[in-house]
């Protein structure tokens, strides 16, 4: 189609679909009025059930954590697809590679920038190891704080050269350390099936009370594994898309 | 509760990250093919068990032990009956036979690969299984990310790269569409448990907020399930994926998206919505339509996988309209056909993923008479296109035999002559590939301008020795073509699929059984009308399909000698080019269909249910 | 106020949509897809609010006070990470695109027809 049939077919069919949409959420409760029964249910028996304040958390690391399985694999499968679609090939250096605006110099890191950044880089690590290791009290868990994880090593990148990032997270151990945290997650749903309980049963002791960093039992372990998992990823992720860049450098 | 049901998810993703993990291990190529093997087999086992297992009965699982309290449910269940179950063996069926046909196939060493393979295995699995909505949703996406990650798997071309995009992005799209209608109806319930929803809404007039929820679910479904106007990106992708992955999207994933169809209806919506005949003409015209331009398409194709898939989007088109007429010897015959169709399809991308490694390319028309030393190749490729073509004994043609007579059993006579038709000219078009290629009957087809340098060019997927075929890569194929033959003789085969078909469609029993743990024990009842068996009548149809089919592929290889067809219209010109240019491989056509298509779903419906 | 948010959800999906319909640049439509599925944020959230209700956590409030749904909340962060992996995803592919077509326009991108 031309642009221009096809952005006025669009328009027609889109109205049609836009009418069909709101016809349907008028149906829904107000703004404010959530029926239940499934949130008020959880809200009042999870800290009971689990010790552990934060209801979401436990959700996604118990009652529900089969789909946060789902949910870890599908990060793990797409780092892997970057992997392959940038995988750097043999013969690649011999190919001209046309990446960049032509004639535009790349400007060099300032400093002010760089001492920002190897400042940052310690605090960040620790303030996403916080989140990580207290999902289960405060808001947060292995997915926010393994984005926060990563954008420490991200940090590590534009304080230095990319050199520096590639050192500290080579390929081999990123790879490996991303699937022992998914691997991980899956198998402690085995150990579970192994002692006869149903699979990814939370079989560790609960803690004395709710609300603390060693409360909750699996919760905060398979937190743990989520968040390096999620580290390991995005900076594989990153790490890729960055080493594309000075692919191209290198050829000129 | 069995533990193997969750084991058929887990194991396979343990054995993803067991790959990627021990990377440094895995130099040796063939230990990484062992490894990925040995764990389709098991899968594969688990599978057939937990089949047997769910044979007559509904099966759920529950897992971190949240079992429902007072008919809530607060975790994520599998709920397996034998419809499911079967699809579920069958995926691993599949998939062990791409891995067998993948050993020691592709030039560079990675594990990435076989890794994904794995992932793409506990995605299926896990869809084919789950009673939960949003896990459904989950394990789409995953099944989808794994997909798009294979469809690209040889960046260093520039299909790949476009068959992924647009894979990627209408899957997506269809993905979060069907996410929209998750959240409308849990906020109009408040519950994700499939039975619970349903029974939620049961016994409610089904108003604005119900049909917008099931149109929004169904479009992400009908997107992998490749229906018209949803399917532009099937062919795109079956260009240019492996060629072991080409035989899971044809075989089985295509499959799931129509599954999932049924599933929705069956086990959420059937009850509140009700108005069965609105239902069944907008999926029966949607079905039609399908069957019918799948098979335009797939007669003008000289690229044999971009052929291949063609003639899969008219069996989805096939498919769902089995599921249309909302009988259970319709679903029958659709399961059925479904079990059939992915065999013998497998065979067929197996067999040319053999022409690609011997031959080097996938140009019907430079490939004419070069097939001839493929011998085994060819007969295994001339026998899964007799069953494509509905021959008895195939699976494929009780599957229709099911399908044709419960249509006819409700007066619409037609459906039986769309199905006939479409089946012969898809038929004829594989036919006249296998007569053309291997055989070297009558004359190379015309060439086709559109189809550009892709499919002459193909660079060979392996760079092993092109002198003879591997055991490894032409087994698996004949396998597949034995058991689609060996399957019409399992004795009961249709009265066994109809309970479970029965047991599908009961969403009362279906409710009780999840959220009660009520033993499933009424009496599975055909009904009244509904003839069984197989009759004369069926196996002349069956016999006459195909050979219909065959009397076009001669009819097409001969052409240039018979007086009358010597001047038939080249590949390029008149109605066919016009149709050929919607398949324009730009996504943004694509999704403007997509959109085109849900807001006349949507508008049948809304004006249709009351 | 009952229903505003959820029209707002249905302007974004299609705002969203018609800038993939309308992309002339592959990573544009990336993010226009993204904008798509920050649709499904909104409405899942908006979906699980409760009127005065406090975010799901009870560490520092009373155990049974009032608090919005944490499904939805659960259900969202599962989207965002599923947003992400697809997205970085695409941009690889749309990197790898630009090297091997030299263009990113998807009306240009001619390999596959028919």
């Amino acid at each position: 189609m031309t642009p221009g049939l096809r952005r006025w077919t669009f328009l027609v069919a889109g109205g049609g679909l836009g009418a069909l949409l709101v016809w349907g959420f008028v149906g829904l409760p107000g703004f404010g009025h959530y029926p239940g029964p499934y949130g008020d249910l959880l809200n009042s028996v999870a800290v009971g059930q689990r010790h552990a304040t934060d209801v979401v958390t436990a959700i996604n690391f118990d009652y529900r954590g089969f789909d946060t399985l789902g949910e870890e694999f599908i990060l793990f499968t797409a780092a892997t697809g970057v992997s392959i679609v940038l995988r750097e090939l043999r013969r690649e250096r011999e190919r001209t590679a046309v990446d960049e605006a032509a004639g535009r110099e790349a400007p060099a890191t300032s400093d002010a920038v760089r001492m920002a950044c190897l400042v940052l880089v310690g605090p960040t690590m620790l303030v996403g190891w916080n989140v990580v290791s207290h999902g289960q009290v405060n808001p947060g868990g292995g997915f926010q704080g393994g984005a926060i994880m990563a954008t420490a090593f991200v940090l590590v990148y534009l304080s230095g050269e990319f050199i520096a990032l590639k050192r500290l997270s080579p390929v081999h151990l990123t790879d490996a350390v991303e699937a022992i945290g998914a691997g991980s997650f899956a198998a402690l749903g085995v150990a579970a099936l192994a002692l006869g309980f149903p699979y990814l049963d939370n079989i560790l002791p609960l803690g004395t009370s709710a609300g603390t960093v060693d409360s909750s039992g699996t919760i905060a372990l398979i937190s743990f594994f989520v968040g390096i998992e999620v580290t390991a990823a995005f900076v594989l992720i990153v790490g890729e898309l960055l080493e594309q860049t000075l692919l191209v450098r290198g050829d000129r | 509760m069995s533990p193997l049901l969750p084991l058929v998810v887990v194991v396979p993703l343990l054995g993803a990250a067991g790959v990627s993990a021990l990377n440094p291990l895995f130099r040796r190529r063939r230990l990484l093919d062992a490894v990925a093997i040995a764990v389709a087999v098991a899968v594969t086992a688990m599978a057939v068990v937990i089949m047997v297992d769910a044979g007559g009965t509904q099966r759920v699982y529950w897992f971190g032990g949240w079992t429902p309290v007072h008919g809530v449910a607060i975790g994520i269940d599998f709920a397996v009956g034998s419809l499911n179950a079967g699809l579920a063996a069958m995926t691993a069926l599949l998939v062990t036979a791409s891995m067998i046909f993948s050993w020691r196939y592709f030039e560079q060493v990675a594990t990435y690969f076989h890794a994904l393979m794995l992932v793409f295995l506990a995605g299926m699995m896990g869809f084919c299984l789950t009673g939960d909505l949003f896990n459904l949703f989950v394990f789409f996406e995953l099944m989808g990310v794994a997909a798009y990650a294979l469809t690209a798997y040889r960046p260093e071309e520039r299909g790949p790269l476009q068959g992924a995009i647009n894979f990627a992005i209408t899957n997506s799209v269809g993905a979060y569409l069907s996410l929209a209608g998750i959240a409308v109806v849990y906020g109009r319930t408040g519950a994700l448990n499939m039975a619970q929803i349903g029974r939620t809404l049961a016994g409610h007039r089904p108003d604005g907020l119900v049909v917008v929820a099931f149109v929004l679910v169904l479009i992400g479904l009908l997107a992998k399930a490749s229906i018209v106007p949803f399917h532009f990106w099937l062919a795109d992708a079956h260009a240019v994926a492996p060629t072991p992955v080409c035989v899971l999207f044809s075989g089985v994933m295509v499959e799931l998206g129509l599954y999932g169809v049924a599933r929705v209806y069956w086990s959420v919506f059937g009850d509140v919505l009700g108005h069965r005949g609105a239902i069944t003409a907008v999926l029966l015209s949607l079905g039609t339509l399908t069957a019918v331009v799948g098979a335009l398409f797939c007669f003008r194709q000289r690229h044999l996988k971009r052929l291949l898939a063609f003639s899969t989007i008219s069996h989805a088109g096939m498919f769902l309209i089995g599921i249309a007429l909302l009988t259970p010897l319709g679903l029958t015959g659709s399961a059925i056909y479904v079990v059939g169709h992915g065999l013998v399809k497998g065979a067929l991308f197996l067999c040319v993923g053999v022409v690609l490694h011997r031959l080097g390319s996938v140009n019907e028309t430079l490939l004419h008479g070069r097939g001839r030393p493929l011998r085994l190749t060819g007969v295994v490729f001339v026998l899964a296109a007799l069953g494509l073509a509905d021959l008895p004994p195939f699976a494929t043609f009780l599957g229709k035999g099911d399908i044709e007579a419960s249509a006819y059993s409700h007066g619409m006579a037609w459906v039986t002559a769309v199905l006939i038709v479409t089946s012969i000219v898809v038929g004829g078009a594989v036919l006249r590939v296998a007569g053309g290629v291997f055989f070297g009957l009558g004359d190379p087809p015309p060439e086709d301008p559109r189809m550009g340098r892709a499919a002459d060019e193909e660079t060979s997927e392996t760079g092993a020795d092109k002198g003879r075929t591997p055991l490894t890569m032409i087994v698996p194929a004949a396998v597949l073509v034995v058991i689609a033959f060996a399957v019409g003789f399992v004795p009961n085969l249709g009265s066994v699929v109809q309970a479970g078909a029965v047991r599908f469609q009961d969403q009362a029993g279906y409710d009780a059984a999840v959220l009660t743990g009520a033993r499933v024990t009424r009496p599975v009842a055909l009904r009244a009308g509904e003839p069984t068996g197989i009759t004369v009548t069926d196996v002349a149809t069956g016999a006459g399909s195909a050979a219909g089919a065959v009397v076009l592929a001669l009819g097409a290889l001969y052409r240039r000698r018979i007086p009358g067809l010597r001047r038939a219209r080249q590949p390029g010109t008149g109605v066919g080019e016009l149709m050929a240019r919607l398949q324009s491989g730009v996504v943004s056509d694509y999704v403007t269909w997509m959109v085109v298509g849900a807001a006349c779903v949507g508008g049948a419906w809304a004006l249709s249910i009351r | 106020m009952h229903v505003f948010p959820f029209v707002v959800v249905a302007w974004i999906i299609l705002v969203g949509l018609y800038g993939i319909v309308t992309s002339r640049h592959l990573v544009h439509l990336i993010v226009c897809l993204a904008v798509v599925q920050s649709a499904t944020y909104v409405l899942l959230l908006g979906v699980g609010y409760v009127s005065r209700g406090a975010a799901p956590y009870f560490s520092d409030i009373a155990l049974h006070s009032r608090a919005v749904d944490p499904v939805v909340q659960a259900l969202t962060l599962t989207d965002v990470v599923v947003e992400a992996a697809v997205s970085a995803l695409l941009l690889a592919i749309a990197v790898q695109t630009h090297k091997r077509f030299g263009t990113l326009d998807p009306d240009e991108l001619k390999e596959l027809q028919g």
